[in-house]
Parts: structure tokens; sequence; C-alpha cells
């Protein structure tokens, strides 16, 4: 018995040789540059110094953590983290809801193509090229933006230079790069709608308000559902691509983010010990959410992604 | 419109109409902008005379960045990494994503690696700790730190897996009874009817490398060797510069902002955007069916 069980291990495994060998390549480069880096973290309990290497620096258990708990500001960062990264996350689902309810209104498919060609775009274009471009556009003296607010009559605003400001600046100009490019998926559900729920709506003697509230939004609710609690696991994914491209010392106070705060503590000031903690935080933080939205994106919608 | 249509319904559309369209010049606007102002003579730029038509047309700028060595130099490299890039990220995902796609019954340790990939979706050592990981491998400086930590791109590899699951299982079935191996069954059957699939992923992974600034900023430390996002980016975002002042005024950064060259600055910028722009037709053509495809399968 045992040694059919064997042979039949061997067999198995031979059939399937060629599947493992096509995993090769990419089990390497994973362990290579994502679960190596893993064990990296051991830096968060070492007092690290790069020439003595991740075996022989000095382990000093929490203390990096103590550290970073009694650094100023460490709380106004991780508040500013969540409050960009919610306002963010709710209203990057509001805009292209909308737009994609919207656009389903328009007639004519010639307007609605070019509309959806024109609001996919900004989603393609990197944010040191979006920054160049917001830093000019929003300039106090010569900005575009200034310009129309002068047309008004209105004192020119220092949108990226103004600490009050800026959280909104990073909310209204990540929308406005993501939003077109998230109405697809919205787009794409209302095509699925049965076309019957609206005909026997018609019947009933629903207008398209009605209609609108009574078919169409119960038909997108399920994908509505999904994409919110996904969303949920960015909750400290405040953007450092679009904030380290219009941030400055003017708006560390309210703009400064935890990947932000990694980056000047780790590699500016070379503090790798209490920047590999701070992060190790974060990825813990994140964990702990992003496996608690796919759970319940797979409890509530029977979502998986393999 | 229909003729049907009640008065307040045709007013809706048309505000509809107006809103939209608004709403799509508001997206393309900053780009026009800063075409105006690449085309424009840096005297109009600064006096502020530009808005969404050149004033004074010249191609000076352009000339100028053109001929800047650091400008050619980043051009290469942003070309190297997309090619090499592209290269490497989609064989990896086309060879990782056949095998992970075979059911349990038929791949009995499929379980295992797809959770040996997706774990990499949840966790990751950040920051610092990747930065020594590379640095230890001797790759700072080197083409290899753009191109290989990226290259396994678990999302694609999910996108390419699902697709591949919703071809015929006969197709699979019929060409291994037919003595295929699984080789040949995945480069002559799989990847010849997955086109579309891969396509999108294609486009998606060329503009992921070209748009990639953060890992030359880290990795290279001789700016001779950054791709072109980077150098655009210390060129004019550059918080480095600002960092390294310290207490910088409000009225400093207002001077800051006036005294670089607007005209330059917009034309590199342009430069930069323009391959996306170029391929932004093929990209919509594909990227419909491909986010379709892998966010909202049954």
């Amino acid at each position: 018995m045992l040694q059919a069980a064997t042979v039949k291990r061997r067999r198995s495994w031979k059939k399937h040789l060629p599947l493992h060998l096509m995993l090769v390549p990419g089990i390497l480069l994973l362990i290579m540059f994502h679960y190596i880096p893993m064990a990296g973290i051991v830096i968060a309990f070492q007092n690290f110094i790069p020439a003595k290497g991740f075996f022989d620096s000095k382990w000093v258990g929490w203390n990096n953590f103590e550290f970073m708990l009694q650094m100023p500001g460490i709380g106004q960062v991780l508040w500013n983290t969540i409050f960009i990264a919610f306002l963010k996350i709710i209203f990057g689902q509001i805009a292209p809801i909308v737009t994609a309810l919207l656009l389903n209104e328009v007639r004519k498919s010639s307007i609605k193509r070019s509309v959806q060609t024109l609001i996919y775009l900004p989603h393609f274009l990197s944010w040191v090229i979006l920054g160049g471009i917001l830093i000019d556009i929003l300039s106090p003296s010569q900005g575009l933006l200034n310009e129309v607010i002068s047309w008004f009559g209105m004192e020119p605003l220092f949108f990226l230079g103004n600490d009050k400001l800026f959280p909104y600046v990073l909310v209204v100009t990540d929308v406005w790069k993501e939003f077109g490019f998230g109405t697809i998926v919205y787009l794409a559900a209302l095509t699925s709608i049965n076309p019957t729920l609206y005909e026997a709506a018609i019947m009933d003697g629903a207008g398209r308000w009605k209609q609108t509230i009574h078919v169409t939004l119960p038909g997108m609710l399920p994908i509505i559902v999904l994409l919110a609690t996904l969303g949920l696991g960015g909750v400290l994914n405040a953007g450092f691509d679009q904030v380290f491209n219009l941030y400055n010392p003017l708006v560390y106070r309210t703009g400064d983010i935890l990947d932000t705060f990694v980056y000047r503590l780790g590699l500016i000031d070379a503090q790798y010990a209490v920047a590999t903690a701070v992060g190790l935080f974060k990825s813990v933080v994140s964990l702990i959410f992003v496996g608690a939205s796919y759970w319940l994106a797979y409890r509530i919608a029977g979502y998986r992604i393999f | 419109m229909d003729i049907n249509d009640s008065l307040g319904r045709k007013v809706f559309l048309i505000c509809n109409n107006v809103f939209l369209i608004t709403l799509a010049v508001v997206c393309l606007l900053p780009l026009i902008n800063i075409l105006a102002l690449s085309f424009s003579s840096s005297s109009a730029a600064t006096a502020g005379a530009v808005k969404l038509w050149p004033v004074d047309f010249t191609l000076s700028s352009y000339k100028y960045a053109l001929s800047k060595p650091e400008f050619l130099q980043s051009l290469f490299v942003s070309i190297v990494r997309v090619v090499l890039g592209t290269i490497i990220s989609l064989l990896v995902v086309v060879i990782s994503a056949y095998p992970l796609s075979k059911e349990r019954t038929d791949f009995p340790m499929r379980t295992f690696y797809v959770w040996f990939f997706f774990v990499t979706i949840l966790f990751s050592g950040g920051l610092i700790p990747t930065y020594m990981v590379i640095r230890n491998y001797h790759m700072l400086d080197t083409i290899w730190a753009l191109v290989l930590p990226g290259a396994v791109a678990v999302f694609n590899i999910v996108l390419l897996l699902n697709f591949f699951r919703g071809t015929p299982k006969e197709i699979q079935e019929a060409a291994l009874v037919d003595g295929c191996t699984q080789w040949q069954l995945l480069w002559k059957m799989m990847v010849p009817i997955s086109i579309p699939a891969l396509a999108t992923i294609l486009l998606f992974t060329c503009v992921g490398q070209w748009n990639a600034w953060f890992d030359g900023l880290i990795y290279m430390n001789s700016p001779t060797n950054y791709p072109l996002q980077t150098y655009l980016q210390t060129l004019v975002v550059s918080t480095e510069l600002f960092t390294a002042g310290g207490n910088l005024t409000a009225e400093d950064m207002k001077a800051l902002a006036e005294v670089s060259d607007r005209t330059t600055k917009a034309s590199q910028i342009f430069l930069a955007a323009l391959p996306v722009l170029v391929l932004y037709p093929f990209l919509q053509k594909y990227f419909m069916k491909g986010i379709v495809l892998g966010s909202v399968k049954g």
C-alpha cells in the first residue's frame, strides 16, 4: 500500500514537473525581492548599521518602537494619513458612481465616447507629470486656476503652500485623476442590468428618476459594496506618489503621511532602524485592514481574486 | 432627443451633456495649458500671458530640452527599462499564470503556490528593508534594480489566470490527449487565444515602466542613471531642494517658483507624457475589456 502511494506520488510529481518548472522564475524573483526583504524587517528590532549588515547589528528589542512613539508629530502624521486616505476612499467612490449614472443617460454615443476618452486620460499619466502640471496651474502668481479665481474678484490662493487647504487639494486632484477610470467598472455593471427590469418598471409607471432609484442603483449595488469593502484595505494608503510630488515644508503639518515620513526618516536622515519600525507598523496595520477587506468581500459578495 | 420626451427631461439631457462635456474639458485643460506654455516664449510665460494658446510661438524650449545631455541620457535609460522590463515581466507573468490557472485536481500544489504569490500582495518588507536588500545584491545604479523587483506583477498574473480559466476546458484536454506537452500547450494554444488579455497586460506594463520614477530616485545614486520620470521629478518637483533648505517661507517658495523657467519645464513635461498619449488609443481599445475581465468576474 505504502509503496503504491509513493509510486503514485512520484508519478504525479513527474507529471506535474513542467508546471513546477514554469513557476521557478516567478518564485525566485518573489523570494529575492519580496520574501528576503520581509526577513529584512529584523532591522526594526536592531540598532542597524549598514556596514555590519543584518546579522551583526545589535539587537535592541522594542527600543525603536518606543522611540517611534515618542517622536514629535508621529500622531499628526498618522492622523493626516487616515484623514486623507479616508476622504479619498469616500469621494473616489462617489464621483465615479455619479459620473457613470450620468454617462448612462447620454443618448448620443459620440458624446458619450468622447467624454469617456477624455476622463480616462489622467489615470495614465504619472504623478510626476501631473505634479509638474499642477504646481504650475496652482501657482499663486502665474497659475491658470488663480487667474480664474481673480476674475471673480477673489484673492489668489496658495494651494500648495497653505496647510489648511493642502489635504483638500490632495483629495480633489486625486479624484480628478482617477474618477474617470473608476467609471469603467460601474459602466460595465450598468450594461449587465437586465433590460426587462426597466420594461417592467416603465409598465408600472416609473419615470427615469424612479427607474434610476429602483432599478439602476440596486443593479449596481453589489459592485458598489464590493469596491467599498476592498477600499477599506487602503485606509493607510494616502497616496505616496501624489503627496511626494506635491508637498513641501510649508504643508508638512497637514500633508505629511506615513510613507513620506518613512522616506525622509530612512533615506534622507539615514535612521534606518526607526524608519523600518514605522514602516513595519504601517505594514502590519495595513495587513489587518486588507485581510479584513478581502475576507468581508468574500463573505458579502463571494469575491475571490484567485 | 426623443419627441416624446417631457420638457423636464429635455432640460435634464441638455444640462447633463453640458456638465459631462465640462468635466471632460476639465480633464484636458491642464494638458493644453502645459502644451501652450511649452510653445510660448519664456518672457510671455513669465509675464503670465499664456493661457490655452501659445503666445509668441517658438520651438526653442523643445530645442533646448532635446539638446540637453541629461534629458537624452534619461530618455535612453527609460527606453531600456521599458523594453527590458516589459519583456521580462510579460514572460514571468505568462509562465506563472498558466500553472496557477490549473484546477486543484489537475495540479495539487496549486493552492500552496497561489498563496505564495498572494502573500506578497498582503504584506511587504517595506521601503527600507527592500532598499537594503537590493543594495546588498549590488544592484544599485544598475538597470536590474528598475526591472526585476516589480517583474512578478501579481495583479497581472491574476488577470491572465482568470482569462485562462475562462477558456474552454476541452481545448486543453484535447491537446493533452493528443500528446501535447504543457509547454507546447501554453505557447501554441493558450497564448494565441489570450491575445486580448496579453495586449492589455503588455500595454499596462509598458505604461507602468515608463511612468515609474520612485525606484529610479532611490536605487540610482548617480543622476546619469535616472530614467526620464525620475529626472523630471528632480527637475520639476524636487522636494529635495525644499527639504535641504529647511525653513523656507511662503515668499521664498514663490520666488523659487518664478526663477525657474516655466517653458523648458513645460516642454519636458509634455515630452514625458507624449509616449503615453501616443499609446493611449491602443490602451483604450483594450483596457475596458481588461479591467472588467480582472475585477468583476463572477
